[in-house]
């Protein structure tokens, strides 16, 4: 009996912060559902979406590239694969974000030089790659090697930054459906990246996205790639369990 | 490397018109802004975009700093018989593009 | 008491002036109400001529989600057969550094004419779209769109 108590505590104590979630999963919302019409209708008609012309070029380079010489067919080999993302990686002992994977074959695998965090190259085979996971729900790992990763970007998402003093948390779990100046605030979940923005006039990251958000409480961005932003990248899509990916999806 | 997508319905009819949608990756970019180490970025958008069918010009428009960034154009065309339809474009740098789909009248 | 009827008129004046302004903002525009934005590039296009504002249809929404990708719709209800067809539509804009958007060409006689685009709009302004007709013919429509800035600053 005592045994089988302890045991419950300490099952409560490894997993008991992974289960606080401020917006519980059946009241996940997709930032689109906070989108005016115009940014819907973008989206939701792919002949007027753009980022499906990020999605097209990286369909050229996954074959012009030699991605294809190992995975093959991209629409059966990166199925599901964008929706486990963030994920541990062995080789590199650290966690990978998809575009940090995708450069990691390219350099390692490869031996080609990197494309670079943000470039043309990378945002399109991203885009491609996310593309055939469009529709399916995200299903992150934060056991194990992620653990450590997960829990610095949970607490990244509780601390206070910038000069504004803001927590992720305070916006987006406390105040969503709220307005800031003239738009209304979303629960700032990833599934729309990589996303084409209509304020980018272009695809970008998520990377890129929360790098913005830390500008708009006028914090000190990282810079793309930074083990801090992976560590809030896997903590975004834990907290979007559940969520269908998007991309590409079309934000303002 | 201009790069674009173009639809068209499958099968149209004979002499009724039909939906052509068309999405250009360019940047459009305006003159206006300026880099991060201050430094003006040239204008440079699509200026003239045309769309021909088998060889007559059927659609044109001149574009400008103010259409968006990849610019979209959906508009409707007829066509008597089957055949090709292309599109052209070029920008203020002299880069042309180009894209050209089947036009199948049913 | 005597503090509450001195209030009452002061009241039901206040009521009845608000009554009257949701009136007057309630009614919808004629077309005798609208005017074409003093575009001087536009101006000298039309070199005299006067549009009609009808048969066009500017569709823009009223408040942009941003001002980089706005989209717009233009439709020119027909008939068109036999008689005279649209020849170009051509768009301006009131506040853009560049006034002349866009000039489209049609060389095919259609009977349904309409473009969908997406248009950057350099502020809040009023959009001009001209429909010229093979006969000569002009039609216009204005539409007013409220451009705002971003709630949260984007630095990247």
């Amino acid at each position: 009996m005592i045994r089988l108590l302890a045991l419950a505590a300490l099952l409560a104590a490894a997993t008991c912060c992974a289960q606080e979630r401020a917006i519980p999963l059946s009241q996940l919302r997709s930032g689109i559902t906070f989108a005016g019409n115009d940014v819907r209708a973008m989206q939701n008609d792919d002949g007027a979406n753009p980022g499906l012309l990020w999605v097209q070029q990286g369909e050229t380079l996954w074959q012009t590239q030699g991605c294809s010489t190992c995975h093959g067919d991209a629409r059966a080999a990166m199925k599901g694969v964008a929706a486990r993302y963030p994920a541990y990686d062995a080789t590199s002992r650290s966690v990978l974000d998809l575009d940090a994977r995708i450069e990691q074959c390219r350099t390692t695998r490869q031996k080609a030089p990197a494309f670079g965090r943000e470039s043309d190259e990378l945002l399109s085979l991203a885009a491609y790659v996310a593309f055939q996971s469009r529709g399916m729900p995200y299903a992150v790992s934060i056991d194990g090697g992620a653990r450590a990763a997960f829990d610095r970007g949970n607490a990244f998402y509780h601390e206070r930054h910038g000069q504004m003093n803001l927590a992720c948390t305070q916006c987006h779990d406390q105040n969503y459906g709220k307005r800031l100046l003239n738009e209304t605030l979303s629960q700032g979940q990833p599934t729309a990246f990589p996303a084409y923005r209509l304020e980018w006039q272009g695809v970008g990251s998520l990377q890129r996205r929360i790098r913005a958000c830390l500008f708009g409480v006028r914090a000190a961005m990282p810079a793309p790639g930074a083990p801090e932003l992976t560590d809030v990248e896997l903590y975004l899509a834990w907290r979007a369990q559940g969520l269908p990916l998007e991309a590409p999806g079309v934000r303002r | 490397m201009p790069d674009a997508r173009i639809s068209i319905p499958p099968k149209v009819n004979r002499n009724e018109p039909f939906e052509v949608r068309v999405q250009i990756r360019h940047p459009m970019e305006t003159g206006y802004r300026t880099d991060d180490v201050g430094k003006s970025i040239p204008r440079n958008v699509i200026r003239a975009f045309t769309c021909r069918l088998d060889g007559d010009v059927v659609f044109s428009a001149q574009l400008s700093s103010g259409i968006a960034a990849n610019p979209y154009l959906r508009y409707f065309a007829i066509a008597q018989s089957s055949g090709e339809m292309t599109f052209e474009w070029v920008d203020d740098a002299g880069v042309r593009g180009s894209e050209r789909v089947a036009v199948t009248v049913a | 008491m005597a503090s509450n009827a001195a209030m009452k008129p002061v009241r039901r004046r206040l009521l009845q002036a608000t009554g009257a302004m949701l009136l007057i903002a309630s009614r919808p525009l004629r077309a005798a109400d609208v005017a074409l934005p003093s575009i001087p590039s536009m101006a000298a296009w039309l070199a005299g001529r006067t549009p009609r504002f009808e048969r066009i249809k500017l569709d823009l929404p009223s408040i942009a989600d941003n001002g980089f990708a706005v989209p717009m719709k233009i439709t020119v209800t027909g008939p068109f057969a036999p008689g005279p067809y649209v020849k170009s539509i051509r768009l301006f804009s009131e506040t853009n550094p560049v006034p002349d958007m866009a000039a489209f060409e049609f060389l095919q006689p259609l009977e349904r004419v309409e473009i969908d685009s997406r248009v950057r709009l350099a502020g809040t302004q009023q959009v001009v779209a001209i429909a010229e007709m093979t006969d000569g013919k002009l039609y216009a429509s204005v539409h007013e769109v409220i451009v705002t800035l971003a709630g949260c600053m984007d630095g990247t």
